[in-house]
């Protein structure tokens, strides 16, 4: 007689109380997982082989779907033109007497520019290498915000890498496989960026939280924003490099100041990776390495200057300079060098 | 012949009713992460494992569902590239909400069923919510979580549908 057929047939199964001890079970594992798992600070090597295996998959997935998609989203931008080029004419009209007038103060900016340039013999904005690629997937809730893109190690891409889109600064490489590397958004909650302001050179920290407007957090004042400010990164801490756009200030409608993102102004597909590091590979070390100098050939003073010796070095005759005695110390200060510029 | 007894239960394939639910959830999550704007607006990334986690805790009580769940949650985390852990406590507490209440929600009217799969959804978001807090040191936009919980929401269809086609299979479990 099988257990079905006796007299505990019509017990109810106590199912509720197992599936609930297998439920404590998983909860339990997915609470170890969390605890041990802390970004940025420890990566244990089978999570990031997790995670690489993952991206490694969607990747090719993403791509054979975003083809399609990208297409359909070519002619849905196509529909959009022509049923609003009226509006659009009138906002290009405006926009037009807006960059007329912005030429003017170009053209004066950059005669200013070009002299502060030769004055300060300094070098902004160094070419930096970089890659592009297409961006295949992208997660977008309110706990994650990071893309997918075709490009990995096998181009020279390395975690912390800047990425661009041809409006501003998107986010920057948080994890690198051979083909494929996943990008942090600047919306992303663990997304912190230096910035500064470009009208008051004032710095902040642009930190995501899910939405699609950052915050500006840790401005020392308030006087020093207004919405409307272009927004740009600071450099600080050698992340990014100095000066990649990234958007303009407005009012939150938490009160706070945010920034809407230039990146936001189209589809981020195609983005370009900076292969940048650290400040170190933008110096031109060569220049900066100690050099040894050319050893200095100097001429015996005639006697009638030093007057009578009675070396047997006779006038005339050349020889390698002796290492200099240290200066007896002066009391008075020494004048400053001229600059170099100041009497070509 | 009893109707409690074990010959009335309708065989249930656990394929069936967990594994190609858990294909799907995977497979539309892929293909909603597609990067594409149609004009101007994201496509919307509703979180379809939390429907399967409201059905499958209706339909029955299971030793396998809370580790299917698990997997779903690791896969999220996995492939939006989220804090490892987080998805799978989230599907995991709206399981556990739903189990405790099931007898309450079963057999009832379709929007009161609806009502109780939006508290389940709230149940994860709100464990989303105080776990991404604490991770990232800032709590996360609320219009996008809002945005996220609504989509989410808009899922209830597809739950009802895995439901109803379930439920009475094993009368044991009603």
């Amino acid at each position: 007689m099988s257990l079905r057929d006796g007299p505990f047939g019509d017990i109810k199964v106590p199912l509720t109380w197992s599936a609930g001890a297998a439920l404590v079970i998983a909860a339990i594992i997915a609470g170890a997982l969390l605890m041990s798992h802390q970004r940025e600070m420890t990566r244990p090597a089978a999570y990031e082989a997790a995670r690489h295996a993952v991206d490694s998959v969607a990747a090719p997935v993403g791509g054979v779907l975003s083809a399609p998609v990208h297409w359909v989203g070519g002619a849905a931008d196509w529909m959009r033109g022509y049923f609003f080029a009226a509006s659009e004419n009138r906002k290009l009209k405006a926009e037009l007497v807006q960059a007329q007038a912005w030429h003017d103060q170009l053209a004066a900016a950059q005669v200013e520019n070009e002299r502060l340039r030769a004055v300060l013999g300094i070098q902004t904005n160094p070419p930096l290498p970089h890659v592009a690629a297409e961006t295949i997937s992208d997660s977008r809730g309110p706990f994650a915000n990071t893309r997918l893109a075709d490009v990995g190690s096998d181009k020279g891409v390395t975690e912390g890498n800047p990425v661009l889109s041809e409006h501003g600064l998107v986010g920057r490489i948080v994890g690198v496989s051979d083909h494929v590397s996943r990008i942090l958004l600047l919306t992303d909650a663990e997304s912190h960026t230096p910035v500064l302001l470009e009208r008051t050179n004032a710095r902040a920290i642009l930190s995501g939280d899910g939405g699609s407007t950052p915050k500006l957090d840790y401005l020392r004042t308030s006087q020093a924003v207004r919405e409307g400010d272009r927004v740009l990164t600071s450099g600080d801490g050698g992340v990014f490099p100095r000066g990649l756009p990234v958007g303009s200030v407005v009012r939150g409608v938490d009160g706070g100041w945010r920034v809407a993102l230039d990146s936001d102004a189209a589809p981020i597909d195609y983005v370009q990776v900076l292969l940048f590091t650290d400040f170190a590979q933008i110096a031109n070390e060569q220049a900066l390495a100690p050099k040894d100098l050319p050893t200095a050939m100097t001429e015996e003073p005639s006697p009638s200057i030093v007057g009578p010796t009675g070396g047997a070095v006779q006038p005339g005759a050349t020889h390698a300079a002796t290492p200099p005695k240290p200066a007896p110390p002066r009391h008075a200060p020494p004048r400053p060098a001229p600059h170099p510029r100041a009497n070509p | 012949m009893s109707v409690t007894g074990i010959s009335a239960a309708r065989p249930m394939n656990p394929l069936g009713w967990l594994g190609v639910p858990m294909l799907l959830c995977v497979a539309a999550t892929v293909v909603l992460a597609t990067p594409i704007r149609i004009f101007g607006l994201a496509m919307p990334e509703p979180v379809f494992p939390l429907a399967a986690a409201f059905a499958w805790a209706l339909i029955r009580p299971s030793l396998v569902t809370p580790f299917a769940l698990l997997a779903l949650g690791l896969f999220l985390d996995l492939f939006w590239w989220g804090p490892l852990g987080l998805w799978p406590l989230c599907l995991l507490a709206s399981y556990a909400a739903v189990l405790a209440v099931r007898r309450l929600i079963t057999g009832n009217d379709y929007f009161f069923v609806w009502a109780w799969y939006a508290a389940s959804v709230a149940v994860a978001f709100g464990v989303g919510f105080v776990v991404a807090t604490i991770t990232a040191g800032a709590p996360p936009n609320l219009l996008a979580l809002g945005s996220q919980y609504i989509w989410t929401v808009a899922l209830f269809p597809f739950a009802h549908r895995l439901i109803r086609r379930y439920e009475d299979a094993d009368v044991r479990f009603r």
